[in-house]
């Protein structure tokens, strides 16, 4: 682990355009996560391996290697294939969605999404991970 | 005879006769034919059975010695009855002998009751008719008849003519004819000896002991010979005496015709005789025979040749008579005209058909009851002319015949049908009758119509022309169809390759609308929670409406989404077996945020016993909650009800939502459920809606085989209800 200041729980947020990125991020941070951001797939891999997050938000459409394939290496990798991935998507169609959790994404939330929301399903798949209750900040 | 004004007495003017000539003359060649009198008697009676209506009949004649009136045969009548029949004539008042002595047919209405004196007869009680077999007023006939069934009225013509010819051959019979009265028959004995005597034929009468009582010269000579004579004329006379007097023993029952070999006393010569002999009355109880002889010696031969010859041509007559009857019923039964024409081209025998075709039509007889003269002898100028040129087609035609070899000539024949003036096409066929020797004797032709056939020639040809046609027609029809299904296929394929590319085209769309909009809510909602730093209540009032107004349009986006999906048949039905009460508390659930921000009375009714229904739960519930989403909001105030039933015996049930609202105008109520249609535009999009919610609804519903009714009063409410099936057919 490459833990930094606090144990807050990392989030990797993987979106290609700018604002997705910021406005989750922004308010990830406020709530007092950590963040990290990827603008692509091949980044989102490379942070993935590089930071450990706890959480990847992974948006779908993505230049290059786009989410649900970035999603299928990661799930594929044991290193790395036990950190839950939330895709993050505007595609609003179910087979959009099943191929996401066919590639293995823990659960997908669909675009536009409250900020707020989209912090409630972090905090479902943190608990789900460690056993734990969701609320608080605070990471064992 | 005063007695005779009681009987019903009926004399001429009598009945004309109808029966033709032709039968009449067949009764005479029967009695002519029929040497026997009784024959004679009985084959009258049944040709008057036949043509006369008599039912039965006796005829009874005046015995041999005139003394009496018996029966001689009888018709319907036992025979014993007949022969019982007898009656005196001295009994000069008896009825019946009134009747033979007047010579006048009397008719007896009832022999037992209006009688001057009842008498019997072998016809019983009946009527009858009592009609003399005599032919002139002066004598006296040599019997009667007596008719039963010939009607109340005068015995017609026919009658008296067929008793009249009886007695005439009764009488050649040998039937002596009764003396009216004795002076009469006195003079007469007279006259009768002279001519006895003028006749050179042997004529004698004997007695019962064949004592000869009268005999003329011829007889005298046979039989008589005075002392004067030589010795072999003397031999010759005993001999004839003796072979006469054998032959006459046969004659004393009746009337006889024999053959008698006599010597002819002054040669020595044979002679051969014809003997007539007829027993007669020569007193009373005393019978004695009148014999006729007739030297047949030299005409023996030729006689029996000529009776021979005779009897041969009477017998080939009827034959050709029967023939030719045979052959005019078989003609005349032919529907197609049949001619038959002589050697020489004339035309000798027509059936009817062929006579419309080749004669005439009687100048007598009216025709359609038109009077006017002139026409009628225009038209009458008319037929002539058809016929002559029908006569000379045909006469043209069987000419070939007699020019050719051929025993049989077919050829088609335009003729005119002489009435009409209409053209008939014939068919010809005729045939050359040869004589045994080879001798042409006739032509038979028979034509046959062949209109009809011509005209089902043609039909045939326009059948088959039109079957033709029709054929051409399926085919290019067919040609067509396969061009515009191939058409259609594509435009099929065009369609639903469109329709994806639409769809495809939509997720793109919103795909991309999705995008800025998560980055609008996102914003808004980041200065809301204040992580950009506090914001003053104008500004936080200010971002609520960002916000309300980009939750619209994503609501919006989600529905046209939702259409598309229904339409391009990406809406999957999952069905499952689902409990309806438990799925209304779920929508209760949901929709209980927007209950409590309104001031609405909320009511349920289920009915207890709800079976499970097997359908697509989310489906459902989409709809039930989009159907009470809006009753809320179209509902000021007031109260929402949702009212479930189960329907027998289908088993459907219903979903109502009842609102207390706004309510529906009825020219509104059906475009409701078109996308984009909300009864108040103005006050709808004041509440939120998308426009797109009952259009889903609806559509949701027929997914799942079910529909939805809409009852509303604009300014009272609205219902809208939703029937589901029991099970999804789709499911």
């Amino acid at each position: 682990m490459i833990a930094e200041k606090n144990d807050a729980p990392l989030v990797l947020v993987v979106d290609d355009v700018d604002h997705g990125r910021e406005i989750f991020a922004e308010y990830l941070e406020f709530r007092g996560f950590r963040v990290a951001t990827a603008a692509d797939g091949l980044e989102a891999i490379e942070k993935t391996h590089a930071l450990r997050p706890d959480v990847v938000l992974m948006d779908l459409s993505l230049p290059g290697i786009d989410g649900w394939e970035a999603t299928r290496r990661l799930k594929e990798d044991p290193a790395t294939k036990d950190i839950p991935i939330i895709a993050l998507t505007a595609h609003a169609l179910a087979s959009a969605h099943d191929k996401a959790r066919a590639v293995g994404c823990n659960a997908v939330v669909t675009k536009p999404c409250l900020p707020r929301d989209l912090e409630q399903e972090v905090r479902r798949q943190l608990a789900a991970r460690t056993g734990a209750p969701v609320e608080g900040t605070a990471k064992p | 005879m005063g007695s005779v004004a009681h009987l019903d007495v009926l004399p001429s003017p009598r009945g004309g006769g109808g029966i033709g000539a032709r039968m009449k003359l067949s009764l005479v060649d029967v009695l002519l034919a029929e040497p026997e009198p009784r024959h004679c008697a009985m084959e009258t009676l049944r040709w008057l059975e036949r043509h006369a209506g008599v039912e039965r009949a006796v005829c009874a004649v005046v015995d041999p010695d005139g003394g009496r009136l018996a029966g001689l045969t009888g018709l319907g009548v036992p025979s014993a009855a007949v022969e019982a029949f007898s009656l005196e004539l001295n009994d000069r008042t008896h009825p019946l002998v009134v009747a033979l002595a007047g010579n006048e047919p009397i008719a007896f209405h009832d022999s037992g009751q209006t009688l001057p004196r009842p008498f019997e007869t072998p016809l019983g009680k009946a009527a009858f008719h009592a009609v003399p077999l005599g032919s002139s007023q002066q004598e006296m006939g040599p019997g009667l008849l007596l008719l039963s069934g010939v009607g109340d009225g005068p015995v017609n013509d026919d009658v008296l003519w067929a008793a009249a010819l009886l007695g005439t051959r009764l009488a050649a019979l040998g039937y002596r004819r009764v003396q009216a009265d004795e002076r009469r028959h006195k003079r007469e004995r007279s006259l009768l000896l002279a001519v006895i005597h003028a006749v050179t034929d042997p004529i004698l009468l004997t007695d019962a002991d064949g004592r000869i009582l009268i005999a003329n010269a011829g007889a005298e000579t046979l039989l008589t010979a005075g002392e004067e004579k030589r010795e072999g004329w003397r031999h010759a006379v005993a001999l004839n005496n003796m072979l006469f007097s054998a032959s006459l023993f046969t004659a004393e029952s009746g009337p006889t015709r024999r053959e008698l070999l006599l010597v002819d006393p002054s040669e020595g010569k044979e002679l051969l005789f014809e003997v007539l002999s007829s027993p007669v009355a020569i007193r009373t109880g005393e019978n004695g025979i009148v014999s006729v002889l007739r030297n047949v010696t030299d005409l023996r031969r030729a006689t029996e040749e000529i009776e021979e010859n005779y009897r041969r041509q009477r017998l080939a007559e009827a034959a050709t008579r029967a023939e030719r009857d045979r052959l005019d019923l078989i003609l005349n039964s032919v529907l197609e005209p049949i001619l038959v024409t002589d050697p020489s081209g004339n035309i000798v025998r027509m059936n009817p058909p062929a006579e419309r075709m080749f004669t005439l039509p009687g100048r007598g007889e009216s025709r359609d009851g038109h009077p006017a003269q002139k026409d009628r002898a225009l038209r009458d100028g008319e037929i002539e002319r058809r016929v002559q040129a029908n006569d000379a087609v045909f006469t043209s035609f069987v000419s070939n015949l007699y020019a050719g070899q051929s025993l049989r000539w077919r050829g088609e024949l335009n003729l005119i049908d002489p009435k009409t003036g209409a053209s008939i096409p014939v068919e010809a066929i005729s045939g050359r009758l040869v004589s045994k020797h080879g001798e042409e004797t006739a032509v038979v032709t028979i034509l046959h119509d062949l209109t009809e056939a011509m005209e089902k020639a043609r039909l045939y040809e326009q059948v088959k022309r039109h079957s033709e046609e029709l054929r051409e027609k399926v085919r290019e029809a067919t040609a067509e169809l396969a061009g515009q299904n191939e058409l259609l296929r594509r435009q099929a394929l065009e369609l639903e390759q469109a329709s994806a590319l639409k769809s495809q085209f939509l997720a793109n769309v919103s795909h991309e609308l999705r995008t800025p909009l998560n980055a609008i809510m996102g914003y808004t909602h980041l200065m809301l929670e204040g992580v950009s730093g506090a914001v003053n209540p104008a500004q936080q009032d200010k971002l609520t409406r960002v916000d309300a107004n980009a939750r619209h349009l994503l609501a919006v986006i989600n529905d046209l989404l939702d259409i598309t999906r229904i339409e391009s048949g990406k809406m999957p039905v999952q069905a499952e077996r689902i409990l309806l009460s438990d799925l209304i508390d779920e929508v209760m659930t949901e929709v209980e945020p927007v209950i409590a921000g309104t001031r609405l009375a909320v009511t349920r009714d289920l009915p207890p016993d709800l079976p499970e229904i097997e359908t697509d739960r989310q489906k459902v519930k989409q709809i039930v909650i989009n159907l009470l989403s809006n009753a809320l909001k179209f509902t000021p105030a007031g109260s929402v009800g949702i009212r479930l039933e189960h329907h027998w015996p289908a088993g459907e049930i219903s979903i109502a939502v009842t609102d207390t609202g706004i309510g529906i105008a009825e020219e509104n109520q059906k475009t409701i459920f078109e996308a984009f249609e909300q009864a108040n535009s103005s006050y709808a999009r004041r509440q939120g809606g998308t426009g797109l919610g009952l259009t889903i609804c609806r559509r949701l519903a027929s997914l799942l085989d079910g529909r939805i009714a809409l009852a509303s009063r604009l300014g009272e409410g609205s219902t809208f209800t939703l029937f589901l099936p029991a099970k999804s057919r789709t499911a």
